[in-house]
């Protein structure tokens, strides 16, 4: 204390200082009483667990009740023998051709939704299109068993118009048709919300100057609407990637894919954790890389007004 | 729609994907009227399906525990999501993209993927599984969506109002109580319907996170359908698709409720 005017030093005095610098409880309580609840939930239920799958992955050969061993990257290494690898081709086959099969059948519903419609019904019309969203996924799944079983309606329907019994059951193009039918509503709300926002001046002008319709659709209506298409695309390619109810109830035991694959590596026989978690990070890197795509190429706005 | 309108290929096609969506939901209602257990064949019309649903406790039991699940989930996540939008909407701090990002991620995840992290991370903590760690999940996803509802409401709201309020003197929780609150019901409540219909239509996650004292509807529902058709859950189909109508019916009145409020303030 010989030299009070010297600046203090010492860690003591450090930390004081960094007290006294701090914001006033009136700056933090109030975010922190609206963040916090919410914040450490998920930090507790979302990302810890994340973590924690991250690290088990890297436990090779972990089953559930048996000690783990030294880290590694086996689990890893064991998706790529060629069954797992099948099942993994699959799983983006069925996503691919279900975002390709919603596109062509959704993008002539949007259109008309949103250009040609009646403008007094139109969004009854939406609301109508999209209500069996409303509806269970399980049950709207299993209304297909229904139709596509050997004893089914749709053979009832082949037989009256005398053309030989299918039998979809349980094969790919059931899943295809299951994934199809549950997706195509997302992707008509993207594409009505993207189609909406068209200026329709431009096509009366593209025809003022000679333009076909065909020419008129072709360079202006997609590429105005191609993030909306963007977005909607790889909305449906995420979901359906990841999806587990159409696969288990619609496909056979030939129908594996990465999310039922998941599935019984934790509720089935098997009790793989470890495998099941490095299955389980490849899944979130896929959808993170479609994602990061759709936020660099597609249009945010779209998703948002398509989530409320 | 008038006869002057032109029927053109669009129009046609537009016609046959709503046959398209609404065709599986026909046909689980025709057959639950059906007599016959197997065939697709018509043996009369006949409400035996509905007598063996309404008959059966364990669809009923099943019933009480989605509903329990969805309400407590619900309930909880209007307010944890509420104060989320709110916080985020209103300031600005360090780690905000992370949060945000964090925040959003249940919306994206797939189902399965988030299923297998919380079981992993309630079977390392040695917690028991029950009803509870279905709803501590379910609440994951539920405080997401109402969460991405509210802030989309929330930039409709003009911000001059909670400023006027407290210029007049109200207290920072008295304006966000009396002035903010009151015009975000009409965004909550519908985040709440939103979540609530995908905290009901759960199957992933709650069979991941229920314990063998809980069975929500789902999982009964799974249980019985994936060894074939079943005409008693044809009935239940309808039961719960009429439920889900009104639910939607609901929705429909909060958003276009809000929107001519929305109208009114723009005009005035």
């Amino acid at each position: 204390m010989a030299n009070p005017t010297a600046p203090p030093s010492g860690p003591i005095s450090r930390l004081t200082d960094w007290l006294a610098n701090l914001p006033p409880p009136s700056h933090w309580v109030r975010p922190l009483g609206l963040l916090g609840p919410a914040g450490t939930w998920l930090f507790l239920l979302m990302v810890i667990p994340t973590f924690l799958i991250l690290e088990i992955s890297l436990v090779p050969g972990l089953r559930l009740g048996e000690p783990g061993g030294s880290y590694g990257l086996d689990n890893y290494l064991r998706i790529f023998q060629p069954v797992y690898l099948r099942v993994i081709a699959r799983s983006l086959n069925f996503a691919l051709a279900s975002t390709l099969m919603c596109l062509v059948m959704g993008f002539p519903v949007a259109y008309w939704l949103a250009l040609m419609s009646p403008k007094r019904w139109r969004n009854l019309l939406l609301v109508s299109f999209v209500l069996p969203l409303w509806t269970s996924s399980l049950l709207r799944a299993y209304a297909w068993t229904t139709i596509l079983r050997s004893a089914g309606v749709f053979n009832t329907i082949l037989g009256l118009l005398m053309l030989p019994p299918q039998n979809w059951l349980h094969t790919p193009i059931a899943v295809l048709i299951g994934l199809t039918y549950s997706f195509l509503p997302y992707m008509v709300l993207i594409l009505y919300a993207s189609l909406e926002k068209l200026d329709t001046r431009l096509l009366e002008a593209a025809a003022d100057l000679g333009a076909t319709p065909q020419q008129a659709f072709w360079k202006i209506t997609v590429p105005q609407t191609l993030p909306g298409i963007a977005a909607g695309c790889l909305l449906v390619f995420i979901t359906t990637l990841g999806d587990f109810v159409v696969p288990t109830l619609l496909g056979g035991a030939s129908s594996m894919n990465i999310a039922r694959l998941i599935y019984n590596q934790f509720l089935g026989p098997t009790r793989a954790w470890g495998f099941g978690s490095a299955l389980s990070m490849v899944l979130i890197l896929a959808v993170s890389l479609a994602i990061a795509l759709l936020l660099k190429y597609g249009d945010k706005s779209s998703v948002s007004e398509t989530s409320q | 729609m008038t006869l002057s309108s032109k029927i053109t290929w669009q129009s046609l096609f537009t016609a046959l994907m709503y046959g398209f969506m609404y065709f599986p939901i026909i046909v689980l209602a025709v057959y639950s009227f059906n007599g016959s257990r197997y065939s697709a064949n018509w043996e009369g019309f006949s409400l035996r399906w509905y007598r063996s649903l309404f008959t059966d406790a364990r669809i009923f039991l099943a019933l009480k525990d989605s509903l329990t699940i969805a309400l407590v989930a619900v309930g909880l996540s209007a307010i944890l999501g509420t104060l989320m939008a709110i916080g985020l909407a209103k300031y600005q701090f360090w780690g905000k993209p992370v949060y945000r990002g964090v925040a959003y991620l249940p919306l994206i995840i797939p189902d399965i993927a988030i299923a297998v992290a919380t079981l992993v991370f309630l079977v390392s903590m040695a917690i028991p599984l029950s009803i509870w760690t279905i709803i501590a999940a379910h609440m994951v996803f539920c405080l997401a969506y109402i969460a991405v509802v509210v802030s989309s409401r929330l930039q409709t709201l003009d911000p001059n109002l909670e400023e006027a309020a407290l210029d007049l003197g109200a207290t920072p929780l008295q304006a966000m109580v009396k002035v903010l609150l009151p015009q975000l019901v009409p965004g909550i409540l519908a985040g709440c319907l939103l979540a609530f219909v995908l905290s009901m239509d759960d199957l992933v996650i709650s069979s991941f996170t229920a314990g063998s004292g809980a069975n929500p509807l789902p999982i009964e529902i799974f249980s019985r359908v994936r060894t074939g058709v079943k005409p008693d859950i044809n009935a239940l189909s309808v039961v719960l698709i009429l439920g889900s109508a009104l639910l939607a019916a609901l929705a429909e009145y909060l958003r276009y409720f809000s929107e001519r409020r929305r109208f009114q303030k723009t005009e005035n």
